[in-house]
């Protein structure tokens, strides 16, 4: 924490690069220490007492929220949207960047949450798919949607995903793109086509993909002409063959997480799947670099809020109710520069930086989002597909 | 104490309860488990139950005998290698070093204080294919000039030995500094060649180490999955990354602990045949 280089506000740009520097996996360290983890909100204790309304809607002390590293605004070490939150309700919030990956944190509490025990977690942050294992499994508690007014901000195309038809359990966090990035610097002109990304020989050797298997079998299945929001076993089995071929061959050199941050630089890779959150960090760090969805299609997937059994439901609720005002989704969007899930944080942002309220990335116009497509939950958590892709992807 | 005095045979055994009760603790009772995993069938949603499910093994061996035996290679040529260059390291240390051995030491130590992953991801960054090193290599025309050096099995293979040697080289040295060098001085006296006296009487007098190193190598290089998904490419992978992705991803624990048991047996075999063939009663001998 003495580390000068961390004295300064810093935005997720400059931490995803010293993340990838120091090696994504590792640095998490170096991340909890730059943004201070919870002992910042602990400090600013407030021990206001709020005078909320009904006898069973009782906020306690204390909120504690599991998210993914770098997920959320950071000022000083400080979170000040939490620090929002402890002043108007007078709850602390204990902050945990803990979710560096859906399965491992799934696993950490897998057995806890299986007999019923209270995991000391009342809200956390999962995709889509593992949202709706939690769900088939029992593992979570219904949101209070009395306490949800702001819930309407909600955007539309998200209200009814089908994996909780009504949103009784969970709200969307962030969301974000999966597309193809490429240095044209090597490259020598615009990737813009799976099959192109699998098949140009120009770029043997020099090509990575996702191990996140929805991404990645979702864009070749578009490619394929096959609907990933639906799957169907033979359009898998297709998309399987391809991605097998592109392997064989010798053209997909690795499956990566966040690590494409480091090939990219290093020449080792100049084109890639990669997430339209990392868009800005790639370019800063390789001059010149594109980011395109495919023109088969792209892939869009959600993070969502669920609070773990034992989580206390009112005030995760209430969490939920102040990060969906757009004025507070707009001050975290501002520094995360994922997509927004809730109308009219578009307006508020232009009050912080008009820029962001015109980039795609963050604010997809129509156009946009008419090119990206959900992969099918159900089919993200089936054991025969996830054992047939990590068969091809060496694992 | 007087039932100490009375009772003396007692004694070595008393000395060896912490050792055993660690041994129970944290291995006896993980394997009981592992094995029971391995032999319960089901899934992650209806629950997995215990049920003699010895297919698990079967299709384990079927499936990832590629992996399997890649492991062993890699193991094996990473555990060659860190011998050959860790030999002649800690010979000289141990014979040449005079006061410079701590430092030297120190020196193959320097490593383990960074961790195992910065390091293996740093190698990443200076074996990129624009980098320094590879750009270097191709202007002299040792790879090609669409060639590389990461992703490649010669890469893992290099991660391995890299990550592993200072568990080849300190044994090694333990053993050769306790040499005696007057036995040696003895034997070139009694007419031995240098080339003689070293085969005669260095190197067997050095084999308790030879062993130490070449099993504190060889065990974990088998194991490894970090070497193969950062340095390598899907046709490196090797047994450990299957573990790995069934335990974490896939959710098959049943079968990820019977491989588990495949990969302990398998080393187990493997550390039998090696002994018989350096002979343990030269070892303790």
């Amino acid at each position: 924490m003495t580390d000068p280089r961390f004295n300064d506000p810093v935005t997720r740009r400059q931490l995803l690069r010293r993340a990838a520097a120091g090696g994504a996996v590792l640095s998490l360290p170096s991340i909890l220490a730059a943004c201070g983890g919870g002992e910042g909100i602990e400090g600013a204790a407030n021990t206001q007492t709020s005078g909320t309304t009904s006898v069973k809607q009782v906020l306690a002390d204390t909120l504690v929220f599991a998210n993914w590293p770098v997920y959320i605004d950071v000022k000083k070490k400080k979170h000040p949207t939490l620090d929002k939150f402890t002043a108007q309700t007078g709850v602390n919030v204990k902050y945990i960047e803990e979710v560096n990956d859906n399965e491992e944190w799934f696993g950490k509490f897998q057995a806890q949450l299986a007999q019923g025990d209270d995991i000391g977690r009342d809200l956390t942050v999962l995709t889509d798919w593992m949202a709706a294992r939690m769900i088939r499994l029992g593992y979570v508690e219904k949101k209070d949607k009395s306490a949800i007014p702001n819930e309407k901000n909600l955007t539309p195309a998200l209200q009814h995903p089908a994996w909780d038809p009504n949103r009784e359990y969970s709200l969307p966090w962030q969301s974000g793109m999966t597309g193809i990035g490429y240095n044209p610097k090597f490259t020598g002109g615009p990737i813009t086509s799976i099959e192109q990304l699998f098949t140009d020989p120009k770029l043997k050797g020099k090509v990575t993909c996702l191990t996140e298997m929805p991404d990645t079998m979702g864009l070749i299945m578009q490619a394929n002409g096959d609907d990933p929001t639906k799957v169907e076993s033979d359009a898998f089995d297709r998309a399987i063959e391809m991605l097998q071929s592109a392997v064989d061959s010798g053209q997909i050199r690795r499956f990566t997480g966040n690590d494409y941050l480091e090939d990219f630089p290093a020449g080792s890779t100049w084109a890639a799947m990669t997430w339209s959150g990392d868009v800005a960090q790639l370019q800063t760090d390789t001059p010149g670099l594109k980011w395109v969805i495919p023109d088969d299609g792209g892939m869009i997937w959600n993070d969502n809020m669920l609070i773990p059994l034992g989580g206390d439901v009112f005030t995760a609720s209430t969490y939920m109710n102040f990060v969906y005002d757009p004025a507070i989704a707009a001050e975290i969007e501002a520094w995360v520069n994922y997509i927004c899930p809730v109308v009219g944080a578009q307006e508020e942002i232009k009050k912080i930086d008009p820029a962001l309220a015109k980039n795609p990335q963050i604010f997809p116009d129509e156009a946009t989002l008419s090119k990206v497509k959900l992969f099918d939950a159900e089919a993200a958590d089936n054991t025969d597909y996830k054992e047939k892709f990590q068969a091809v992807i060496g694992a | 104490m007087a039932f100490l005095h009375r009772h003396r045979w007692i004694t070595p055994y008393l000395l060896l309860l912490p050792g055993l009760a660690f041994l129970a603790v944290f291995f006896l009772v993980p394997t009981y488990y592992l094995a029971n995993t391995s032999l319960q069938s089901g899934d992650l949603f209806s629950g997995y139950v215990f049920s003699w499910a010895w297919d698990n093994y079967s299709d384990a061996v079927t499936t990832y005998k590629a992996q399997f035996l890649r492991s062993l290679e890699y193991a094996g040529l990473a555990t060659v290698i860190a011998f050959l260059i860790s030999y002649p390291l800690a010979y000289w240390i141990a014979f040449r070093g005079g006061r410079w051995k701590n430092l030297l030491l120190l020196f193959i130590i320097a490593p383990f204080f960074v961790t195992y992953l910065i390091r293996t991801i740093a190698w990443k960054t200076i074996l990129g294919d624009e980098g320094f090193v590879v750009q270097t290599l191709q202007s002299l025309h040792v790879v090609g000039s669409d060639g590389r050096l990461l992703a490649t099995s010669t890469a893992v293979v290099a991660g391995i030995t890299y990550n592993y040697l200072p568990f080849m080289a300190l044994p090694l040295y333990v053993s050769l500094e306790q040499i005696d060098e007057r036995l040696i001085e003895a034997a070139q006296d009694l007419y031995a060649s240098k080339a003689k006296a070293f085969f005669r009487v260095t190197l067997p007098l050095s084999l308790p180490g030879v062993f130490a190193g070449t099993l504190l190598t060889f065990i974990p290089a088998a194991g490894d999955f970090i070497n193969a998904q950062l340095l390598g490419t899907p046709r490196q992978s090797m047994i450990g990354n299957v573990i790995q992705s069934k335990f974490k991803v896939i959710a098959d624990y049943p079968e990820a602990a019977a491989l588990s048991f495949i990969l302990m047996a398998g080393i187990l075999v493997a550390i039998l045949a090696y002994t018989r063939v350096i002979g343990s009663e030269r070892l303790t001998g």
